[in-house]
């Protein structure tokens, strides 16, 4: 790519291939909009002088920023201490600590039933589940792809794709897709009842629905981290193998010493991001399941969502302390697992 | 003979198909079965009708029971195989059936009425695609009103997110000016911060600048993204900075050398977030869902959700939309899959 600060005389238009004139089409727009702007962006310039000037290209962003992640952020914490079901902060009753207490008044901490906000607690340790299994079980399954993809086989760029394919489609459709299928009337009852089993309602089993949840977003998201761990493998110097081999060691061996240490980067921004997106799990199970049966598959944003926006009584402080409490779990987990992976970059 | 199976079992490494070469097949040839295998299952129910998608064990291909217009009646009538007293196979037309009985016609012969129980009947099937399961919810549901909110949203969000980013990123790529590293390192510990974190304070901004039940209010908040601005940044760090004095001494403004210079070159960065975006914007669901409780404002996602939600689903309705609702993000893929895959790979991000 080259930048072309004026462009060429235009051919005539029976010679410009459809593609250009598309591109063509799309890049007068794009400098009819800029040009537009600039009539701003360049008094202000006069204005200001050219240092000042990245502050007026930072400003758009970071208005659109503060006012709608930072700002929030913070009032986040403020909602967290007040009571009522009004949504304006002026109209809300500041209450202390309160929301805090009723979500840790349990008498045992380990067993939602003793405590008094129960939903929150088993959406917590239904979440802490899914964390763990999901993110191990696809972290594995994305790892072993990739090494798979990785070696020199034939249709690579096809497997590639398909396998990457469930990344672009939305949640509501994969939750869609696999409701169809695991229908008390769907191909894989058939297939159990032609294979001479009984039909199961997988959704009305506490732990079927457990394990498709989990098995589901394996599912849709794995493409996206074999995608990555591929890159990762890709850039391991091909030489390095050839030089284990050399001094015998097996495949299982170059693995283990080569493979994994090279990896240990790309592993854990994997592990990171993983274990982020698993926390917030809550549109596909939403509509697979709606959290049933019973609250075997609830998980915390689908209580502060209730919480805040579906429930009769709109509690949003209780939702607040609940999404503060989330947060910091997910801030503890990030610098953990950065700092685990310091500790092993060193060693 | 030989020959043949050398060539079959060919390899491009080291002669010949080894134990762990058939492994590597065996595993992907079934994780592509296990990954496509689903969303080819839902395109060819999605042309199924109601009656055959309750069927059990489910038919591979669409049947639809075969009907023909009858002289006499105004409606095409059913077919069935009719297993007469003396044994005999006749296809007749049901006119209509009473309790155990139904009241048939030989379409050759529509005056007399032969009754037969309707145990002796089977219906005949053939293939037929149901279009209608996606020409009918066109007309009776919202579905080209919530197409419309999805193209909106998804298209005004991915340009104000290039926009705004890459200005953003520009400033923080190639100016060194007070308070940068700050605003830098603000940005970056955000990613951390997923917006289901903030969802309620978020709300109430949207609701006192009014934009409830207002596409902006779900098109804007997620505009200044930090994957954007790092994404952006990282790969304007490796534009010379003599290009750009040099268009500076020859008068461009800050804003030309931004348009005219930085853009064009961080073209293949810009690819990659642009897709991004339109996955995130088309996929969203969570933000609409609590921004617009008006059903004519319903983006493709929320509507698909409340639709499949009610009681009594029309499957073969949900299903056609599920396959609309997922096609346009598939053909973006399909022209673009090289460029995704790759994109995707290397910069290694989300």
């Amino acid at each position: 790519m080259t930048a072309k600060p004026q462009r060429a005389p235009a051919l005539p238009p029976e010679r410009i291939p459809l593609p250009a004139r598309i591109g063509h089409f799309f890049y007068l727009i794009y400098a009819g909009i800029m040009t537009v702007l600039g009539w701003l962006a360049e008094p202000i310039q006069r204005l200001i002088g050219t240092t000042r000037m990245p502050y007026f290209f930072v400003l758009p962003n970071l208005l659109i920023f503060g006012i709608f992640v930072l700002f929030p952020m913070l009032l986040n914490i403020y909602y967290s201490f007040t009571g009522g079901n009004n949504l304006f902060p002026q109209d809300r009753p500041f209450v202390g600590a309160q929301n805090y207490q009723q979500i840790f008044n349990c008498a045992n901490l380990l067993d939602p039933a003793t405590c008094r906000e129960d939903r929150f607690w088993r959406g917590f340790y239904n979440t802490a589940f899914f964390v763990v299994f999901q993110v191990g079980g696809m972290v594995v399954l994305a790892m072993l792809t990739a090494v798979v993809l990785n070696r020199s086989i034939w249709g690579r760029g096809f497997f590639r794709s398909v396998f990457f394919y469930p990344v672009l489609l939305s949640p509501v459709v994969v939750a869609l897709i696999w409701k169809w299928i695991l229908q008390r009337d769907g191909l894989l009852n058939a297939l159990l009842v032609s294979l001479g089993m009984e039909r199961i309602v997988f959704f009305l089993n506490a732990n079927w629905a457990v394990f498709w949840v989990i098995f589901i977003s394996i599912w849709a998201q794995m493409g996206f981290y074999t995608l990555i761990l591929l890159a990762g493998l890709q850039s391991i110097p091909r030489d390095m193998y050839e030089a284990a081999d050399m001094d015998g060691a097996n495949r299982w061996q170059s693995f283990r010493g080569i493979t994994l240490p090279l990896l240990m980067p790309t592993l854990l921004v994997v592990l990171v991001l993983s274990v982020i997106r698993a926390v917030q799990v809550f549109d596909q199970v939403w509509v697979l399941t709606g959290g049933g049966p019973g609250t075997a598959t609830v998980y915390v944003v689908q209580y502060i969502y209730e919480t805040a926006f579906a429930n009769q009584t709109r509690q949003f402080g209780m939702a607040s302390a609940a999404s503060v409490v989330l947060g910091v779990v997910l801030l503890v987990l990030t610098l953990v697992q950065l700092r685990a992976g310091r500790q092993s970059d060193i060693a | 003979m030989t020959g043949i199976g050398e060539f079959l079992t060919r390899t491009r490494g080291r002669g010949r198909l080894d134990g762990s070469d058939i492994l590597t097949y065996a595993y992907l040839t079934l994780g592509a079965i296990l990954m496509f295998l689903p969303v080819l299952w839902l395109v060819f129910s999605s042309f199924k009708t109601q009656a055959a998608l309750l069927r059990f064990p489910p038919d591979l291909l669409p049947y639809d029971q075969k009907s023909v217009m009858v002289e006499g009646y105004d409606q095409p009538l059913p077919l069935f195989n009719v297993t007469m007293p003396d044994g005999s196979v006749r296809q007749l037309a049901q006119v209509r059936r009473v309790g155990l009985e139904g009241q048939m016609v030989d379409p050759a012969n529509p005056g007399e009425i032969i009754k037969v129980s309707i145990n002796d009947r089977e219906e005949v099937r053939e293939v037929r695609l149901a279009w209608e399961n996606y020409t009918e919810p066109l007309q009776r549901f919202n579905f080209l009103i919530y197409l419309r909110n999805s193209v909106v949203v998804t298209v005004a969000a991915t340009i104000i997110t290039l926009l705004i980013n890459s200005m953003a990123a520009f400033a923080l790529a190639k100016y060194e000016f007070r308070g940068s590293t700050f605003i830098f390192i603000v940005i970056i510990s955000t990613l951390m911060i997923p917006i289901s974190v903030i969802l309620v304070p978020v709300f109430l901004v949207i609701t006192g600048i009014g934009w409830n039940n207002n596409l902006w209010g779900v098109i804007v908040p997620g505009a200044a993204t930090p994957t954007g601005v790092f994404l952006l940044r990282q790969y304007m760090l490796t534009i010379p900075d003599e290009l750009i004095d040099s268009a500076r001494i020859d008068g461009a403004s800050e804003w030309r050398v931004y348009w005219q210079l930085i853009m064009p070159l961080s073209a293949p960065a810009l690819a990659v977030l642009a897709i991004f975006s339109v996955m995130w914007r088309w996929n969203d669901f969570l933000w609409p869902l609590i921004v617009l409780s008006r059903s004519e404002l319903f983006t493709l996602q929320v509507g698909l959700a409340s639709f499949q939600g009610e009681l009594n689903t029309p499957w073969n309705y949900v299903l056609a939309m599920t396959v609309m609702t997922l096609l346009p993000i598939t053909l973006v893929f399909a022209v673009l899959q090289r460029f995704i895959t790759t994109g995707i790979a290397t910069t290694g991000m989300k």
